[in-house]
């Protein structure tokens, strides 16, 4: 009798415990990343504002008509999004190839750099976000006493496109750009050293061999960071809003200058309370972030391989 | 943040040669690293500078560089005026919580993956994967409604519990076992007939601990500075740590010492869990296994 029990407990084990141990990610993920996900679109269908009692009506698709047609500041909210993006990617992987090549020596105090490369990115984006903010002050900011030592004038940072969205681009690029470094280190450390002697037989120079070798080599590695940074960008909330803190933050600065598509989301959804319309545009988002990872996917893999 | 990509871990290089052949670094390496260190640490530092003066300093020109005498009278200020500490409170608990649970969760759900054999396992598995790319943030407002039907709105319960699981933390301990765990060890312990069960806690779970260890350092740091959720979610009157920085920065007339003083102790947490543990860290992202 005893062992027959045993037997089926242990078919049972085989059998099902598997499902038991992976169902509590499936159930919660389900609950609370997909189905909230996913109502979304069906929210963005409907005209709903908490501050009408939230009270849900059909609509159909005239929050997405209203959004693409007859909204300039969503417009203009997804060209700061683009120009954000087009600041920090770029400069954060040619910093970051450059840093790795750096670390890719036999250094002393090897743990002591990285560990130094890495410390922005352990950082919350709102303490950065808040000291910077102060760095870049108009009137006793710490860069436009620098600016002044050196002649130049001071800059309203906050005030103008251009300069606003520098600022906001330098604290993306100064969080991240050590963590992408660390991963393009370790696959430079995994390049053969043969590829290189070769090369320097060849008479190719240390530039040339960076160009020619290493980044091409470094491809997925490239494609990868690419791909998250680019992901990352199209959620940027936290930098602009935090940079000019204060009533009218969700704007994104008086005239909605470095006012990012997520903070737009966040103004309309939680500033406005308008569920309906700021669902529209986290689809709108989501669709514009699918197409812009693949965009960029697509370019970094252009990389030469010689 | 719940993107991640798959990728492959770069081949391991031979040893020693490697290593030999490296180019031996001049006086020029060394001075570009420090000056890159310099710009990584000089916002902290900043902080640091302006958490101890007082506020009359802050605007002066030109500026002050070096710390002076009064941080324990900024950090004081800081507890008396704002509710920091019921902030500090409820980071660490909510941190806590997240960092035990994605461990836990993802350990099982990882040995399942890697050593159990199940119908519909590889499919299930790709679902986890493409989970990763998954941008949740974006769900936010059905979310928030749901909490508020939770009676859960601005209760910690509603930062802790969606962070509960991770879709990395399955990936990456499901990779961590198919490699450190040998199969012939759980056939010893079947044949001893140990259940399932049995088998993670004496056999996995101890030999899942340096992996382990770094997923909830990842998760801990994540938890702890995660921003946009608990902006959401939480109001002024029960923060955490970020939003109460939100909120500080935010008054009308900003006192910088103060907000930067706060931004220092906030920041305290991370920075000596990565001052212990940096290396462990820094060798997970090298790995590829941090999540961007």
């Amino acid at each position: 009798m005893k062992t027959d029990w045993r037997e089926r407990r242990h078919r049972w084990d085989i059998r099902y415990a598997p499902y038991a141990y992976i169902a509590p990610y499936f159930l919660l993920f389900a609950v609370f990343g997909l189905f909230p996900l996913l109502y979304t679109a069906w929210v963005s269908m409907q005209d709903r504002n908490l501050l009408d009692g939230d009270a849900a009506t059909f609509i159909g698709l005239d929050n997405y008509v209203q959004l693409l047609t007859a909204d300039p500041y969503f417009w203009n909210a997804m060209g700061n999004t683009l120009s954000l993006w087009l600041l920090t990617t770029v400069p954060q992987i040619l910093f970051a190839l450059g840093i790795a090549q750096l670390l890719n020596r036999r250094l002393r105090g090897r743990t002591f750099f990285r560990m130094g490369v890495l410390l922005p990115n352990i950082t919350s984006v709102a303490a950065v976000t808040i000291i910077f903010a102060q760095l870049f002050g108009r009137d006793f900011g710490l860069i436009n006493w620098g600016l002044e030592l050196f002649g130049a004038g001071r800059v309203d940072w906050q005030a103008g496109t251009g300069s606003s969205h520098t600022a906001i681009a330098a604290m993306v690029v100064w969080r991240w750009t050590g963590y992408h470094a660390l991963i393009f280190l370790a696959s430079m450390q995994a390049i053969p050293t043969s590829v290189y002697e070769a090369a320097r037989l060849d008479g190719a120079s240390a530039w040339q061999q960076f160009w020619r070798i290493t980044v091409p080599m470094l491809r997925p590695q490239i494609i990868f960071s690419t791909v998250i940074a680019t992901a990352g960008n199209m959620r940027l909330l936290a930098e602009p809003l935090l940079f000019n803190p204060g009533a009218g933050a969700a704007t994104g600065g008086s005239d909605r200058q470095f006012q990012t598509a997520a903070l737009y989301l966040y103004e309309q959804g939680f500033a406005k309370f308008d569920f309906g319309y700021a669902s529209a545009i986290a689809w709108l988002l989501l669709i514009a972030t699918v197409a812009i990872t693949g965009l960029s996917y697509l370019a970094a893999r252009r990389i030469r391989t010689d | 943040m719940t993107s991640v990509l798959e990728r492959p871990a770069p081949p391991a290089a031979p040893p020693g040669r490697r290593r030999k052949a490296l180019r031996m670094p001049g006086p020029w390496t060394y001075a570009a690293l420090i000056a890159v260190l310099a710009g990584s640490a000089f916002p902290v530092y900043w902080s640091l500078v302006v958490s101890s003066q007082t506020p009359d300093k802050v605007d002066s020109v030109p500026p002050v560089l070096v710390p002076g005498g009064n941080l324990f009278a900024n950090i004081a200020r800081v507890f008396d005026q704002s509710d920091f500490a019921l902030a500090m409170m409820n980071s660490l608990i909510v941190s806590g919580t997240i960092t035990v649970s994605v461990v836990f969760f993802s350990t099982l759900a990882g040995f399942a993956f890697a050593k159990l054999r199940f119908r519909g396992r590889s499919a299930l598995m790709l679902l986890v994967v493409a989970t990763q790319a998954v941008p949740t943030e974006l769900g936010v407002i059905p979310l928030y409604m749901m909490m508020s039907d939770f009676g859960w709105a601005g209760e910690i319960h509603a930062v802790i519990v969606p962070g509960l699981v991770t879709a990395f933390g399955v990936f990456f301990m499901r990779q961590y076992f198919e490699r450190a765990v040998p199969d012939e060890l759980l056939e010893a312990g079947r044949m001893d007939g140990c259940s399932s069960l049995r088998l993670y806690w004496h056999v996995v779970l101890p030999a899942a601990r340096p992996a382990a260890a770094v997923l909830g350092l990842f998760t801990f740091m994540q938890a702890w500075n995660d921003f946009f959720w608990p902006l959401v979610v939480l109001t002024p009157e029960n923060p955490t740590v970020q939003t109460a920085l939100s909120t500080l920065a935010s008054g009308y007339t900003t006192d910088y010492t103060l907000v930067l003083t706060a931004a220092t102790i906030g920041t305290v947490p991370v920075l000596a869990v990565f001052l212990l543990f940096g290396r462990q860290i820094v060798g997970g992202i090298m790995q590829g296994a941090l999540k961007g």
